[in-house]
């Protein structure tokens, strides 16, 4: 195991300190540059919808996973984006104007949810945010002069300063930098005060107040962030869908983003891109597990909504850390072998918290 | 100088009076006492001056500021920092991360340059970590600089919550139990600091404390309430000896 002496406050502020994971992340990071020489182009399509599922999830995290606002509407706000990005698009604004636009448009939205919702908690957020997701789908489906309502809408091809970039390469590499740049950007708030505030907000709303925290102002601007980032993954999905439907951005969809990020691990970036790996196989482990299964449960309606709502309560019981906790725990163990101790992650003893401010 | 002046404050629950027509005032430089059976209203007193309950009446005064006009985030600003009696602190956070976050209110930085960690921010976040340091070192806690709180033991969050109200660089601190749950050691050494704290740094400190020994060793005045309403007011010994006091103690035990 690497113990890491201190020797200056960059030490604590950088990025990275750990040098298994620098080499990990870099490896990583490798790896999805040279994709493209090693699979074939429908693959690559398939590893697109990874990249802008990794960068959704990366938004809802934000929100849920960092402080503590659970949505369960948040395929509304990449419904937003992608609809709103086709249609700048068809208006002949640019790409790298659209797309920030489309972002800041469903960051916009996100907001004023957020200041909407800034004093309701657990249960009475999950519902509005569920009937905001609602809301968002039905004016999709009825704005039919702008939207296409439900026959669909056509989503303009994909042209950066003009240069059209059709090969699914090319989308791939766009696609992978602006995850980058939101991974980068995301990492750089965890690591200062707007990131601390967040998570101060989730532990402890009347702690971060007294320390001087706008909490309603902390929410808000996690819902722009938030909103922002999973709008811009809506905008490039849009170009990966090609037809856009309202359907395609429904509750299903929420909940998949939320399922994906409690997998994966709230709390963490790793988590918002192990979660994604997860959701881009479930469909595949769902498949074999039809065949498996006799025809009049396979053919059920609801199975999957079954098995994501029953994927969830497992985690949230048995493995709140979700798939990264797992890892954590994995690799301390074979770097501590043969003296790991269980108990290490074993939770402290909790305080009751019934009569907090008593 | 007197630093806060509290007037005639009411606040009630429904139809239970918390705090009745209650009124003190504290000196500046002093560790201000408040004791008190359970559900007397001393945490009550804590939240109204925090700004987490608004009081029915009365008035709360910080240096001339009337702290009723404020939102609950914006008493720090005036230097007025606190502890919790059932420990608030962010639990998945590290000890490191939460006093951080008791910088809150000198940050400086906006939440885009942030986004792109600009030099500025940089230079922002060694300043925030050099002052969280000097607190560290003044309750020697550094050992517990990167653990999770939810890894602590009790005593040890106990601390972190007081540093963290220190990191917010405060001229009073109000601590609600600062001593409860704490060993006779931990008692001791919180004692101490306590000292420190308001010798070294010339910080006022308003504490509610059960254990009476702790009290009589570092209190300079000392205020038993009951019922929400004040018995006394007094130095540690008058209070003791007062008879309503005694009244109000031997009340809750027989009962
Ligand atoms: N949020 C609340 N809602 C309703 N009643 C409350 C609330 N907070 C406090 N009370 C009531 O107000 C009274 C004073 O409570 P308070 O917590 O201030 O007591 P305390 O003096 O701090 O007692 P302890 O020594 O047990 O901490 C009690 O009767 C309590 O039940
Ligand atoms: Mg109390």
């Amino acid at each position: 195991m690497q113990v890491i002496f201190r020797t200056s406050y960059d030490q604590d502020i950088d990025h990275l300190v750990d040098r298994g994971e620098k080499y990990r992340i870099l490896a990583a990071i490798a790896l999805a540059l040279i994709a493209p020489l090693l699979v074939g182009s429908y693959l690559l399509s398939e590893l697109a919808i990874f990249l802008v599922y990794i960068l959704a999830g990366l938004g809802l995290m934000v929100l849920t996973g960092f402080s503590g606002q659970v949505s369960f509407g948040h395929a509304a706000f990449l419904g937003i984006g992608a609809y709103a990005h086709s249609i700048f698009l068809g208006y002949g604004i640019p790409f790298v104007v659209s797309l920030p636009m489309a972002g800041l448009l469903s960051g916009a939205i996100g907001a004023a949810l957020g200041r909407a919702v800034s004093r309701m908690h657990g249960f009475y957020l999950a519902i509005a945010t569920l009937a905001f997701a609602i809301v968002v789908e039905t004016v999709i489906g009825e704005w039919e002069q702008v939207t296409g309502g439900h026959m669909g809408m056509q989503v303009p091809a994909l042209s950066v300063f003009g240069l059209e970039l059709g090969e699914s390469w090319q989308q791939y590499y766009l696609i992978l930098a602006v995850v980058i740049f939101f991974i980068w950007g995301v990492a750089n708030l965890m690591r200062s005060p707007t990131g601390r505030a967040m998570v101060a907000v989730r532990d402890s709303e009347a702690s971060a107040r007294s320390l001087g925290l706008d909490t309603a102002r902390t929410k808000i601007l996690a819902f722009f962030i938030s909103a922002l980032i999973t709008g811009v993954a809506g905008g490039l999905l849009a170009h990966l869908l090609f037809y856009l439907a309202p359907e395609s951005f429904g509750v299903q969809d929420s909940l998949r983003l939320l399922l994906m990020i409690i997998v994966g691990g709230l709390g963490t970036i790793t988590g918002a891109v192990f979660g994604a790996v997860f959701v881009t196989v479930l469909p595949n482990i769902i498949g074999v597990l039809k065949q498996i299964l006799p025809d009049t449960v396979a053919n059920a309606p609801g199975l999957e909504q079954l098995l994501f709502g029953a994927i969830i309560a497992g985690f949230i019981i048995f493995e709140p850390e979700g798939l990264y906790g797992r890892w954590r725990k994995l690799r301390l163990f074979f770097e501590t072998y043969p003296y790991y101790k269980k108990s290490t992650f074993v939770r402290q003893k909790r305080y009751l918290k019934t009569e907090r401010f008593r | 100088m007197s630093e806060l002046i509290v007037e005639n404050l009411n606040l009630s629950f429904g139809g239970i009076k918390a705090i009745n027509d209650v009124s003190f005032t504290v000196e500046a430089g002093d560790i201000y006492a408040i004791i008190g059976p359970n559900g007397a209203g001393k945490s009550t007193i804590f939240n109204a001056i925090s700004r987490i309950y608004t009081p029915d009446s009365g008035s709360i005064r910080y240096r001339g500021q009337e702290l009723l006009e404020r939102a609950a985030h914006q008493v720090v600003d005036l230097g007025i920092a606190r502890t919790f009696q059932n420990i608030e602190l962010f639990e998945k956070a590290t000890v490191l991360e939460n006093l951080l976050v008791g910088r809150s209110s000198k940050i400086r930085t906006n939440w885009i340059s942030e986004f792109f960690f600009t030099r500025n921010v940089r230079k922002e976040e060694r300043v925030h970590r050099r002052k969280t340091e000097e607190v560290l070192d003044l309750l020697n806690m550094q050992q517990y600089r990167y653990e999770r709180v939810s890894d602590l033991a009790y005593g040890a969050r106990k601390n972190v919550e007081l540093a963290r109200a220190l990191c917010a660089e405060p001229e009073i601190l109000l601590l609600d139990e600062p001593a409860s749950g704490l060993n006779p050691e931990e008692t001791t050494d919180m004692s101490f600091w306590l000292k420190d704290i308001k010798e070294e740094l010339g910080v006022t400190i308003v504490m509610v404390e059960h254990d009476m020994s702790l009290v009589g060793r570092i209190a300079d005045r000392c205020m038993a309430l009951a019922n929400g309403a004040v018995l006394a007011v007094g130095s540690v010994a008058e209070v003791q000896s007062d008879p309503h006091v005694q009244a109000a103690y031997l009340g809750q035990v027989a009962a």
